[in-house]
């Protein structure tokens, strides 16, 4: 397998950085907390004109016909950003789902800019920002709905990430069965929402390294003790043996094989292993402040502590690793579920 | 290489001469076919793979459970310093027989005051015409005990202070002023040793690199080390399958707690693999190894020790016991790896060594 990007697929991730690095930075963040950190339409239709919705909805729909790997960039984009909308799920998960369910009508109006479209799964992710979209897409075990805004009766949740405006949304009388398409729809979830938690590991454990540059104790800055060094490199190496595991997930997300699911399992356990210990260590290394809420580091620790769980929960991933343990052979000539599993 | 590896399983390389010997033996039926070390030119005994093409040489070679590399000194750390700062006459010189297993090699860096420091090194090498005169101790050295050749660190400028003013420099372990005394390691065995240079003469063109700038040159090697070249994939890979093994042939030793920890090492074995192979893109598509090795270095060391201390749970009580004739299954050889695993967070620099590099070289954070 060859893990080199292509130079459009790096280079759409730098602009999305570059854009969200204007509209999504911690300042704007910090802004939007103490106003209650609402769904903010300017941010959302900037994002909108990126025309990155029709990422992987096909040529023949209007789309870019491109696929997860083409998208695992710009969610470790957003998931660096703290971005609060769902960016990464809706044009890697809710989008294609939409596509691949032949709802031309709010398609269209997606692609044509602007639409946004709440994704509920019970057991996989909590429906998000239902008050701004236009449509729901209610999924109850292998069945789905789509509905209009005006039909979907909902609930707001709280979250302990103020970012995250969850509902819960009321289960439509009617629903169609589409098995393998929700199955794929959750495998993509998994896959990007372990993306985001790569780019949140990363962001913890880049703003804690300038911290601890910067602040002085003991007439040195605290960043030159070891204990402090040890911490923040133990979290570095939980990312970089996350993240090469992540873009083969990318890669295999679509197989829908034991081997394929176990690798998207395995990816989302070890970013969500690696977003909690950075996190975690970010608070730790800016002491006090960090405990507080005007420090940034909170905000990834919450979105960490939410994704960790969102598209299927660690028990459920390890349960599909577990089933891969159990049913194929471990051995060097298995590692690319590609090349390998039939089943 | 099934057709090839040799039936009896060979006795440790480090337990005895006869052992070392049936190593050297097979690195040469390994050379004769071509396979001693294949990335390299074929004027030098190789095939001239690519780094890819390496990882599913050695897929195969721990497939076949081919014996250890004795050869593993010489063939993945000093050979490639000496393809990078070697003369024309010292490649020809030295490569050959290294990857013929003719010359084996012992690792010569660590002094008894200079260990996670090895800037403070004070073997010196003083210039004598067109020879070095060695003088000093060196300790902990692989592989020295039957080896034939050592490359190590020593100060060629007298007044010189940590980094500055040292050499790379090759020397015969059968020189005379050269005493090699064994050192027993934690299981028993001759592993490495102390070589004592009391006025051993080198000749000038044994030196590898220029003269000072020996630093810069071993780290080259220690980079190579903490690489991806010491320990490929799929070693680990076959421990975790060899592992799965264990636990299924004894699933009445296998309780939710050890179920767990199985789990996270299949994993991490998984996740090595395909960081490696990540890595090996990066280098295919003209990209370097920087200080991100030392990343590779903490992981696999700690995989290691992870997988063998599962093995010794499933194991129970039976894992204090050696391998004995009646031992069918080999359980013996989890504690050898375990043991063997021990060792794996501190040699090729201690891991708090390699946090301090990820800390200071890739997160710029402040030297101490």
């Amino acid at each position: 397998m060859d893990f080199t990007f292509s130079a459009e697929q790096r280079q759409s991730a730098d602009m999305l950085a570059g854009v969200l690095g204007d509209i999504c930075s911690l300042s704007h963040l910090r802004t939007s907390l103490k106003a209650g950190a609402k769904f903010d339409d300017g941010r959302w239709a900037t994002l909108a004109r990126l025309e990155l919705a029709g990422i992987m909805v096909s040529e023949r729909q209007g789309g870019l016909g491109l696929g997860a790997v083409d998208v695992v960039l710009l969610a470790q984009a957003c998931g660096y950003a703290a971005l609060p909308e769902g960016l990464a799920g809706y044009i890697g998960v809710t989008v294609p789902l939409l596509a691949e369910l032949g709802c031309d009508i709010v398609l269209q109006a997606i692609l044509a800019g602007g639409s946004y479209v709440a994704h509920q799964d019970h057991g996989f992710v909590v429906a998000r920002d239902a008050a701004a979209a236009s449509y729901g897409v209610v999924v109850d075990g292998d069945r789905v709905a789509v509905v209009a805004a005006d039909a979907l009766a909902s609930v707001n949740v709280a979250s302990i990430d103020p970012f995250r405006r969850l509902a819960r949304l009321t289960l439509p009388a009617a629903l169609q069965a589409a098995p393998a398409a929700i199955a794929r729809a959750r495998e993509r979830g998994a896959v990007f929402a372990a993306a985001e938690l790569v780019g949140i590991a990363q962001r913890a454990v880049d703003i804690a390294a300038a911290y601890a540059k910067e602040r002085q104790q003991f007439g040195k800055p605290i960043g030159a003790n070891q204990a402090v060094k040890h911490m923040l490199a133990s979290a570095q190496v939980k990312i970089e043996f996350a993240r090469p595991v992540v873009y083969a997930a990318a890669f295999e997300a679509d197989i829908g094989s034991v081997a394929s699911r176990a690798r998207v399992s395995h990816a989302k356990l070890a970013a969500a292993d690696a977003a909690l210990a950075a996190t975690r260590a970010a608070l730790q290394v800016h002491g006090a402040i960090g405990y507080s809420w005007e420090a940034d580091v909170h905000i990834f620790l919450k979105r960490a502590l939410a994704l960790s769980e969102e598209w299927g929960e660690r028990p459920y991933h390890r349960a599909r690793v577990q089933r891969r343990l159990t049913t194929y052979k471990f051995a060097p000539d298995t590692l690319f579920a590609l090349e390998t599993d039939h089943g | 290489m099934a057709a090839n590896v040799p039936t009896q399983r060979l006795t440790s390389f480090n337990a005895s001469h006869a052992g070392f010997e049936a190593h050297r033996d097979w690195e040469r039926v390994l050379n004769r076919g071509g396979y001693g070390m294949v990335t390299w030119p074929a004027e030098f005994g190789g095939r001239a793979l690519s780094l890819i093409e390496w990882l599913i040489f050695e897929e195969e070679y721990y497939r076949a459970g081919a014996p250890g590399r004795v050869n593993q000194n010489g063939i993945f750390l000093l050979g490639p310093t000496i393809m990078e700062y070697g003369t024309a006459e010292q490649k020809s010189r030295f490569l050959t027989p290294m990857a013929a297993g003719d010359v084996i090699w012992a690792q010569a860096w660590s002094e008894p005051q200079a260990g996670s420091d090895l800037a403070a090194v004070r073997a010196s090498a003083t210039r004598d015409g067109e020879h070095y005169v060695l003088r000093g101790h060196k300790i902990w050295s692989s592989r020295a005990v039957f080896a034939d050749w050592a490359f190590g660190l020593f100060r060629t400028d007298a007044e010189s202070t940590k980094h500055r003013g040292l050499s790379l420099i090759l020397f015969s372990l059968t020189a005379p002023g050269v005493r090699v005394q064994p050192i027993a390691q934690i299981d028993g065995e001759l592993g490495f040793a102390e070589i004592f240079l009391d006025d051993a003469r080198v000749p000038v063109a044994d030196r590898l690199g220029p003269e000072g700038e020996g630093w810069g040159v071993c780290m080259a090697t220690a980079g190579f080390e903490r690489g991806l070249m010491l320990r490929s994939p799929a070693r680990y890979q076959v421990a975790a399958g060899k592992l799965l093994a264990l636990a299924k042939a004894r699933p009445e030793r296998v309780d939710a707690t050890i179920e767990a920890a199985l789990l996270q090492v299949v994993m991490d074995a998984e996740a090595y693999a395909l960081s490696i192979f990540a890595t090996a893109s990066r280098l295919a598509a003209g990209g370097t190894i920087g200080p991100e090795a030392s990343t590779n270095k903490i992981f696999w060391s700690e995989l290691d020790l992870a997988l063998h201390s599962v093995a010794l749970a499933i194991l129970g009580a039976a894992g204090e016991m050696l391998v004995h004739p009646d031992d069918a299954a080999h359980d013996g050889d989890w504690l050898d790896g375990f043991l063997f695993a021990l060792a794996g967070p501190i040699y090729a620099g201690a891991n708090e060594i390699q946090r301090n590099i990820i800390a200071e070289r890739v997160l710029g954070l402040p030297r101490g």
